[in-house]
């Protein structure tokens, strides 16, 4: 009973990626990277649909959108490492538990 | 160019301009230096020519109409009907020319006892003054709730960076007071909005409103205008605000932003919502016969002689309030119209006794620094002339007549005598309360032998405080010996207000 | 005339602007030339007022010269009433103030103040001018208080006293409660006659009259009523009748010309002056009336008893001005206007005199005021001990003198009374003023027999300073020993009998005592006879001999009987314990009052609860919700999940 590979395939993939991701977020709790990875596979996540809904509507607009979205994700990789670098430097960790200054 | 149709703009704009300028050029860090110097002329020069417009003005003014004069109109906002709508009655002229009187004196009396960025604190004052007159020009609402917040921007940072020592406790107390006041006064304003279609207070004047909505509308128009007057149990601001206030913040506040207040119950509550306010003119008595008794003697025991002077002035206002309200419990004849006359002229004159005791006890200041009442004692032996002034002044505070203390008291006493004897009572409790706080003030720091050595060391005036309490000296006996002038500038417009009164708006429905 | 007017009212004035802030400028001797030329100028014009009037049959005149103010229909204004009352209360008013200002002169002579006093007693003689001659209320207001606020800067002239300035405190702010019934009465005759104006308020007596006002309980008050007694509140504070009689004798701590002016002769006489004028009105409320009388009794013969036990000579004075107040009072009560503004007259002019006799006793004694420190002041003093001696006898009653004329006058009409129908109020009144008569002789020659005669109880250096005081001190005395002998044997047929105020003062039919006296009044000399045969001549000698004998031929009992009856004494001697009332009662009581409302109203539970308390809230809040805030980033994250789940379902599913 092999059929076709169909949208709801693609868009299962990307639910999983994404919860995935999500997960990621929650249960990381020692690298800063690591969440950045997360956070980069979830945006992926996201580009998966754009495309599945591209190829399935017919319509370019979503890959375009795609292309920006990995444009502005490489920039964010960019300064989010960047900000990382900084981190770093500062308070000698990139442990996400001991970053809690914006405890109330 | 002919003056008279663009007076009005010419009176809140000239002030904000030249504050502006001043601010711009600055003082360089030093107040000594030619620059400052010449930032005060500058000043000096704006604030004088405002008060030679307000001559104009009032030279121009016609008694005899009550509707509004030098009216300006333009479009401001188009989309939401919001102009630039400016004109003067009989009720704002007489504060405005109040304003563009007090503010040279006020410069005058900060002339070189302000040794920190001299032209900021002159900037602050010249704007405050385009504002305030702002205020009592604007005809639209939108125009007069911007004026009327943007008035707390240059008193806030008067007190905050000039004042006293408590002086942030004292400006986040005044400004969340005032502010919280008035946000419900633009709730009210864009209600209104949505029936008349416009923000002029004359489509808000006709708009007829059932009794739900005046009482509502009252309310909100209470809190801004109660905070403001201010009147108990609202009161608490101003005597900390006074403390921490540096002395011409403390006479701005007490002559004219306190006037504020009462403009704004005769400008809107009263016109807009006579039925609203007749509901409410029990309460508004009661209050302002509590603000004359309490006050009076919580004034008595103070020690601080600003606190004392800026409980003193909520006193006063109470009488501004009970002769604004007592219209409903006068019936037919004679009396409302002599309770709004005299509320109206109790403003006036509570804004130069005021100011001119506040600039009394600053001149004390300047010298010892202190304003505590028991460091005081004989300054009479020391300074003879200031002695003088400061007695004249505390004699008009208690209402003597001959100044012009007596002149709204008296007017108020016998309109409240009409509406109940009792009122009366309450309210003529102030000629023993107000003459026994404010002149026990005077026996513990004027009279006596000289009580320390600061006080052996103390100076008499020199001429430019001599000029500033002379001119106030003299505004103040004018006014009491014949208020005549004033008097008849409200005339016809505090006629046709309390006619409207009579008229409730109910029956539009 | 009307020119003239203006000139009486506006020359001190100018005098006093002129003395007061210009006076380094003109220096001393300018300061008494201006004020004196001044007062004197509106002295001689006040006479030509009252010639024109009296016998030049002019007409009385009432107009306004200004509009103060209009207001909803209620025309302020300020003119001149001026009639034979004011015309006389004008000439009183400035001869007294000139003898005064002449006076000054000596008195004075060495105090640095010299020129602010001229100044002051100037304004004064204005005010008081601007008071009697007024047409209004809102002018008379304006004139009272005038005269109060110079009275208090006057009292308070050295103000380097402690006790100076507690006396002038205390003097404004009694009459302020004084005033507090005034201007409720004011309003008052505003609220039922809608005017200011006497003639027009005046017009409308009767229908104020029938009207009633509630007030208090379930009775309504006649509306004449109501406003009678107000008014009459300001006369006790400004005629210092008891209660509010307090100040007065603190009083004392001015200046002694002051005394004489200011609280003796002329403002203290404004209350009286000022019933007397509203006597359209008090003629209608004979409950009024009934207040006014009693109250005046009390003060007459109360006040005169605290007389005999004061050592201070001023305040001795004082205290028989007291008593001579509550006398006029007295006589307003029943009716007889004339009787009081003569005896007001004749009073003016001896107690005038037996201040500043007092004044001249003081300069000599180098400011000691102790009537025990004194004595045989005769033999140094002649000019001032006959002067004394005349005063004296006129304030007692002494057959022929001006107060015997006032006095006796004033004892008939109460004897002729009888219209009250109240036997209680009658008999007080009557026996008051009697007995009052036997205590004024007592106290006043209690004091003129310690004062003049016995021996010297000085220290020996005063002693050899002793000596007559200077022409500038002695003429004013003289001057007015002068009215003070004959003016009542000269005015009282005309005065009294001879329809003087017949157009100034209203008398009801029934009311009208003086016109009954007048039937059996033939001449002075007549009046004299007629009065021997009533006992208040009997009782004054009474009183002249027993202070003879109690203080000059056996001063020992004095002391016995004040030993023996010490409850009486400190009665006496705490003044009724009226000042305890005031200041440890009243003034007191307000104090505590304020710290209460203040700490307890203010501070605690509007700025405490209130104000600060909603500020605390909001911080004790914020404090339990800032724990939401963990800082860890997946915290966030999560909620931001668990915020868009919820979102999308409700969007979803709603």
């Amino acid at each position: 009973m092999l059929s076709t590979i169909g949208l709801p395939h693609y868009l299962t993939i990307s639910a999983i990626l994404f919860t995935l991701s999500v997960a990621g977020i929650f249960i990381n709790r020692r690298n800063l990277i690591l969440l950045l990875m997360c956070i980069e596979l979830m945006l992926l996540a996201v580009n998966f649909n754009f495309v599945a809904f591209s190829r399935y509507l017919g319509d370019e607009t979503g890959q375009v959108f795609v292309f920006f979205i990995l444009t502005v994700a490489a920039a964010e990789a960019a300064i989010g490492l960047a900000i990382l670098v900084v981190l770093f430097r500062n308070r000698r960790s990139i442990n996400v538990a001991e970053l809690d200054s914006m405890k109330g | 160019m002919d003056l008279t149709n663009n007076i009005l703009s010419m009176l809140i704009w000239l002030p904000i301009v030249g504050g502006l300028a001043v601010l711009a050029v600055g003082d360089g860090g030093d107040a000594d230096s030619p620059r400052a110097h010449g930032m005060r002329m500058l000043s000096l020069v704006v604030s004088l020519l405002t008060a030679l417009l307000g001559g104009f003005l009032y030279a121009n003014f016609d008694n005899s109409t009550a509707g509004m004069q030098f009216v300006e109109r333009a479009s401001w906002i188009e989309t939401f009907n919001v102009e630039y709508y400016l004109g003067v009655d009989g009720i704002s002229a007489p504060l405005i020319l109040l304003t563009a009187f007090i503010t040279p004196l006020v410069i005058v009396a900060g002339w070189d006892s302000i040794r920190q960025r001299p032209a900021q604190y002159f900037s602050a004052f010249l704007i405050l003054e385009g504002v305030m007159i702002g205020v009592f020009c604007a005809l639209d609402a939108v125009l007069y709730y911007v004026f009327w917040e943007a008035m707390l921007v240059p008193m806030f940072l008067i007190i905050g960076i000039w004042g006293g020592a408590r002086r942030i406790y004292a400006t986040i107390k005044f400004f969340l007071y005032t502010f919280l006041g008035s946000v419900l006064m633009l709730v009210a304003f864009i209600y209104l909005y949505t029936k008349t279609g416009d923000f002029s207070f004359y489509s808000f004047n006709d708009v007829p409103l059932t009794l739900f909505e005046q009482q509502l509308i009252f309310i909100a128009f209470l809190l801004a205008f109660a905070v403001k007057v201010p009147m108990w149990p609202v009161h608490t601001w101003l005597p900390d605000a006074h403390v921490e206030a540096p002395t011409g913040g403390s006479v701005i506040l007490a002559a004219i932003m306190l006037k504020m207040g009462g403009y704004g119950f005769v400008r809107l509550s009263l016109p807009m919502l006579p039925d609203g306010s007749a509901y409410f003119a029990g309460l508004m008595i009661a209050l302002s016969l509590i603000a004359v008794v309490y006050i009076g003697m919580v004034a008595l025991m103070q020690k601080d002689m600003k606190k004392l002077i800026a409980y003193s002035s909520i006193a006063h206002m109470g009488f501004v309030t009970l002769g604004f309200f007592i219209v409903y419990g006068v019936g037919e004849g004679t009396g409302a119209g002599l309770g709004v006359t005299g509320g109206m002229v109790q403003m006036v004159s509570h804004g130069l006794i005021s100011g001119a005791l506040f600039l009394c006890v600053g001149v004390l200041y300047d010298r010892v620094h202190s304003r505590q009442i028991a460091d005081y004692g004989g300054v009479a032996n020391t300074m003879p002339v200031f002695a003088a002034f400061f007695v004249l002044f505390a004699m008009a505070n208690s209402g003597l007549p001959g100044t012009s203390g007596f002149v709204g008291e008296f007017m108020v006493i016998i309109a409240s005598f009409k509406a109940n004897f009792w009122y009366a009572f309450l309210a003529a409790t102030t000629l023993i309360l107000g003459a026994a706080y404010t002149l026990w003030m005077i026996k513990r720091v004027v009279y006596g032998g000289v009580a320390n050595e600061k006080v052996e060391a103390l100076t008499d005036l020199n001429r430019r405080e001599f000029v500033v309490l002379g001119v106030l000296a003299l505004a103040v006996l004018i006014v009491g010996l014949w208020p005549a002038p004033l008097v008849d500038m409200m005339t016809v417009t505090v006629d046709r207000l309390v006619e409207r009164l009579g008229q409730p708006k109910l029956a539009a429905l | 005339m009307q020119s003239i007017h203006l000139t009486i009212v506006l020359a001190p004035l100018a005098a006093a602007i002129v003395a007061g802030l210009f006076g380094k400028k003109i220096g001393r001797a300018g300061a008494h030339w201006v004020t004196i030329l001044a007062v004197g100028l509106s002295f001689l014009l006040s006479l030509v007022v009252l010639k024109h009037l009296y016998w030049d049959g002019g007409t009385t005149q009432n107009y306004s010269v200004y509009t103060w103010a209009v207001s909803d229909g209620l025309r302020m204004e300020i003119g001149f009433l001026i009639d034979r009352l004011s015309a006389l209360m004008m000439v009183v008013v400035t001869f007294v103030s000139l003898m005064v200002h002449v006076y000054t002169i000596g008195y004075m002579h060495d105090d640095p103040g010299y020129q602010r006093f001229f100044s002051y007693i100037s304004l004064f003689t204005f005010a008081m001018l601007m008071l009697v001659m007024s047409n209004n209320f809102l002018q008379l207001f304006f004139g009272w208080e005038a005269v109060g606020l110079v009275s208090y800067l006057l009292i308070g002239f050295w103000y380097t006293r402690e006790t100076a300035i507690f006396a002038n405190l205390k003097a404004f702010l009694v009459n302020r409660v004084g005033d507090f019934g005034f201007i409720l009465g004011i309003a008052g005759v505003v609220y039922f006659a809608d005017s200011l104006d006497y003639a027009e308020v005046f017009a409308q007596a009767d229908n104020i009259a029938a009207q009633t006002i509630r007030v208090a309980g379930f009775d309504p008050w006649n509306a004449m009523t109501l406003i009678c007694i107000l008014l009459f509140i300001g006369a006790m504070g400004k005629s210092a009748q008891a209660p509010l009689h307090v100040w007065l004798p603190d009083s004392m701590e001015g200046p002694t010309p002051i005394s004489a002016l200011i609280h003796a002769a002329t403002m203290v006489t404004a209350g009286i002056f000022m019933v007397a004028r509203m006597s359209p009105l008090f003629e209608l409320s004979e409950t009024a009336l009934a207040v006014v009388l009693v109250i005046g009794a009390l003060t007459a013969f109360f006040m005169g008893l605290l007389g005999i036990v004061q050592n201070d000579i001023k305040r001795v004075v004082a205290y028989s001005t007291l008593s001579q107040l509550g006398y006029m009072t007295v006589a307003l009560g029943v009716s007889a206007y004339g009787a009081a503004i003569f005896h007001l007259m004749t009073h003016a002019f001896f107690k005038a005199l037996l201040f500043l006799a007092a004044g001249s006793v003081i300069i000599a004694m180098h400011h000691e005021q102790d009537i025990r420190k004194m004595g045989g002041l005769k033999k140094y003093m002649p000019i001032t001990y006959w002067t004394a001696l005349i005063g004296s006898l006129a304030l007692i009653g002494f057959p022929g003198s001006s107060g015997f004329f006032s006095k006796d006058a004033l004892i008939e009409a109460v004897k002729y009374s009888h219209w009250q129908g109240q036997g209680a109020v009658y008999w007080i009144a009557y026996l008051s003023v009697l007995l009052g008569v036997f205590v004024t002789a007592l106290y006043s020659f209690r004091m003129f027999f310690l004062v003049f005669h016995g021996k010297g109880r000085m220290d020996e250096k005063t002693r050899s300073h002793l000596h007559e005081t200077p022409a500038v001190v002695t003429v004013p005395l003289i001057l007015l020993a002068i009215p003070s002998a004959t003016i009542g044997w000269l005015t009282i047929g005309p005065v009294l009998f001879g329809g003087f105020f017949a157009e100034s003062l209203y008398v009801s039919e029934a009311h009208d005592v003086l016109a009954r006296l007048g039937e059996t009044f033939h001449g002075s000399a007549g009046f004299i006879l007629h009065a021997a045969q009533g006992p208040a001549i009997w009782l004054a000698a009474a009183g002249v001999l027993v202070a003879w004998f109690l203080y000059l031929k056996r001063p020992d009992i004095p002391e016995a009987l004040a030993a023996k009856l010490k409850p009486l004494y400190t009665l006496l001697d705490r003044k009724y314990y009226f000042d305890d009332l005031w200041i440890d009662g009243f003034a007191a009581g307000g104090r505590r009052a304020g710290s209460f409302l203040w700490q307890k109203g203010d501070q605690f539970l509007i700025d405490g609860l209130m104000v600060n308390g909603t500020a605390h809230s909001v911080g004790r809040l914020a404090g339990v919700l800032r724990h939401l805030q963990t800082g860890y980033l997946y915290h966030y994250a999560f909620a931001m999940i668990i915020a868009l789940t919820l979102f999308l379902g409700w969007l979803l599913w709603l």
